[in-house]
């Protein structure tokens, strides 16, 4: 016990932070936690259309609805056949038809019932691994922003950048298999995806050119790529600058964040087309990259506050001070306004103009995800509005934790109304499934961007701008 | 009642931050200073208190926010509910993104301009205002603080205000 505490002192001289063996534990039995549910996740998903029938008998209310719909079709049925009354023969032939209408129509809703359940945990998985794979793309992208804008601020702060960054490794290889898997037609979250889909659609045939599973995975290969080379010299570079006896691993990096800005723009952008807005193959929005970006950068940021915050509290920065979370709440609340904008920049023009093929992309928001999507906007513009407003609470650190906790929440449910819908439709449920994923990927990130942190002192020693950002005050 | 200040004046924000430290230590009152460029912290030096303009300014937003509310609420819910391009204006939340742009604006508008209103009002600007400038060259390069006599000695404060640094000290009386 004794020689454990003197360890952490020694290491503490020089700013290591050694990784918790508390905090491990947490992340792993988050993981598996998660890992559990999931499975049950995918054993629950019926497997054939007799599943999907027992599924509909036991939610008893959902019955009784599509007793009540067909018992008003028969209804209109029989007021036809008064209207015709003087016909019987045709009366008779058009009954006919409409009980075989009816047998098919059954029976195509049960198989679009059975893709959405199929598609649940697939989904789950890929809202959870997208969400934490954005917060390190987008803490990759403020990083490379500190360096680009020669912040005076931050670099007090790069080390935990750096760290939570490195989770885009694994994520993004997380993120490639799941495209991959969903390329091989392991599921259905990608609609044009499937041949038979687009044999009898011609608004995708005719974006076939770019939405074709070869070029959409070597897209997304080019993508994480280039966020991997870029990051990983970044990082190097910084670690290098600390040994370093002139700026000049300072200039390199200054160029490279400039050229990492400029690539992440256009491949971000369209990543978000591919991930996302494809899983809408008939709907298209142009600000759609931006509304994506805000979400990510917002949500990196405030997990950025959160794990400086969380290390502050435990000993380990002690040359951060309240001005720099007073400066990441700032962000905080700059973007989180920011990402309303597009938001609701967004919805508005479409509401407005009201075209009947954009316009489905809300209908179908508004009608069965109405809490999420609503709810989202509170969470994510109201709260931290009124919270993150007055300068004085944003140096306090359990007001930025609590609106962080509350931003995060808001940009997963972002995330979740982004895909669910083009993938499991009105069937939605934050349920085991969904839950699980979010501990599976949630224990995974912790325990990628802490063991990062292990890796290098908390201080970046040589950065020119560091005495700057010891001394920074607001 | 004749009072007696002294006007103190520096040539630098250094000394003059160094001097306010040591006047307010010495427990002699600084009535003004003035000075003719913001200098970083002398608020906080003199022991000002924080404003409060922010708060107003949030107050006046709020306003803002009720006015263009209730304003389009009344004209095109209330008053006269026209189809206008099929846009449904049978209830305020059913045609509110329509509204949003307007309620932005006005709450801004709000905000911004009765803020400036406020601050002009509390300090005492207007156009045609009789300036209060105790010595021209404050506007330029110079930097005065006003201090009260009071019942202290005059000569032991000007030897005081001397050894901070001051270039100038004069006693003034104010009628």
């Amino acid at each position: 016990m004794k020689k454990t505490i003197i360890k952490n002192k020694a290491f503490r001289s020089i700013n290591m932070y050694t990784l918790s063996s508390k905090l491990k534990l947490t992340a792993i039995i988050f993981m598996i936690v998660g890992a559990i549910g999931l499975v049950i996740g995918f054993l629950q998903a019926p497997s054939d259309l007799d599943d999907v029938r027992e599924i509909i008998a036991a939610e008893g209310h959902h019955g009784e609805a599509s007793h009540q719909d067909a018992a008003e079709a028969n209804f209109a049925d029989a007021e036809h056949g008064v209207l015709l009354d003087d016909e019987p023969g045709r009366n008779a032939d058009e009954n006919e038809a409409h009980s075989a209408e009816a047998g098919a129509h059954d029976a195509e809703h049960l198989e679009h019932k059975l893709h959405q359940l199929q598609n649940k945990p697939w989904a789950a998985v890929y809202v959870a691994a997208f969400f934490f794979f954005m917060i390190s793309l987008g803490v990759l992208a403020f990083y490379a922003l500190q360096y680009a804008s020669q912040a005076g601020w931050s670099p007090v702060l790069f080390r935990v950048m750096e760290a939570i960054s490195a989770y885009i490794v694994p994520g993004g290889i997380i993120m490639f298999v799941l495209l991959a898997l969903s390329g091989f037609h392991l599921n259905h979250l990608f609609i044009w995806m499937d041949p038979e889909v687009v044999a009898h659609d011609e608004i995708i045939q005719n974006k076939t050119a770019y939405l074709n599973v070869p070029f959409f995975l070597i897209r997304a290969a080019i993508f994480l790529g280039g966020w991997f080379v870029f990051r990983h010299f970044l990082v190097r570079n910084s670690r290098r600058l600390d040994e370093a006896t002139d700026n000049a691993y300072f200039k390199k990096n200054f160029k490279l964040a400039a050229g990492f800005l400029v690539f992440f723009l256009v491949s971000e952008s369209m990543m978000s087309w591919d991930w996302i807005m494809s899983l809408d193959p008939h709907w298209f929005s142009t600000l759609f990259g931006w509304y994506v970006f805000s979400s990510m950068f917002v949500s990196g940021i405030t997990v950025i506050a959160l794990v400086s915050i969380y290390l502050k509290s435990r000993g380990h920065l002690p040359f951060v001070n309240n001005s720099h979370i007073h400066d990441l709440a700032k962000f905080m609340f700059g973007i989180s306004i920011f990402w309303t904008y597009l938001w609701f920049s967004q919805f508005m023009l479409i509401w407005y103009s009201n075209i009947p093929e954009e316009v489905v992309y809300f209908i179908s928001r508004i009608e069965n995800y109405s809490l999420p999507f609503f709810g989202m906007v509170v969470l994510n513009f109201v709260f931290p509005l009124l919270v993150l407003m007055n300068s004085d609470y944003k140096r306090v650190n359990w007001f930025v934790v609590m609106t962080g906790v509350i931003i995060l929440i808001g940009h997963y449910l972002d995330v979740f109304t982004m895909i669910m819908p083009a993938t499991v439709g009105e069937s939605w449920f934050i349920g085991i499934p969904e839950i699980s994923a979010v501990f599976f990927f949630g224990g995974l990130f912790t325990f990628v961007i802490f063991n990062a942190l292990t890796k290098a002192p908390l201080l970046a020693k040589r950065n020119p701008y560091i005495k700057e950002s010891e001394h920074f005050h607001y | 009642m004749a009072s007696k200040v002294i006007h103190a004046i520096y040539n630098d924000d250094d000394l003059l931050l160094q001097g306010v430290k040591q006047v307010r230590e010495a427990r002699y009152h600084i009535g003004e200073i003035y000075t003719p460029m913001p200098v970083h912290g002398l608020d906080k030096a003199m022991g000002l208190a924080p404003t409060r303009l922010a708060i107003t300014s949030f107050l006046y937003g709020v306003v803002g926010f009720v006015v263009s509310v209730a304003m389009m609420n009344f004209i095109m819910i209330e008053d006269w509910p026209q189809d206008i391009g099929g846009k449904p204006s049978f209830s305020f939340l059913e045609n509110l993104p329509a509204f949003v742009p307007i309620m932005f604006e006005l709450t801004v508008f709000f905000a911004a301009h009765l803020m400036v209103i406020t601050f002009y009002m509390r300090s005492k600007l207007w156009p045609f205002k009789q300036a209060e400038n105790p010595d021209v060259r404050t506007t330029d390069d110079m930097f005065l603080m006003e201090v009260d006599v009071a019942n202290h000695d005059v000569d032991e404060l000007t030897k005081f205000l001397y050894d901070t640094g001051a270039a100038e000290i004069k006693l003034i009386d104010n009628k």
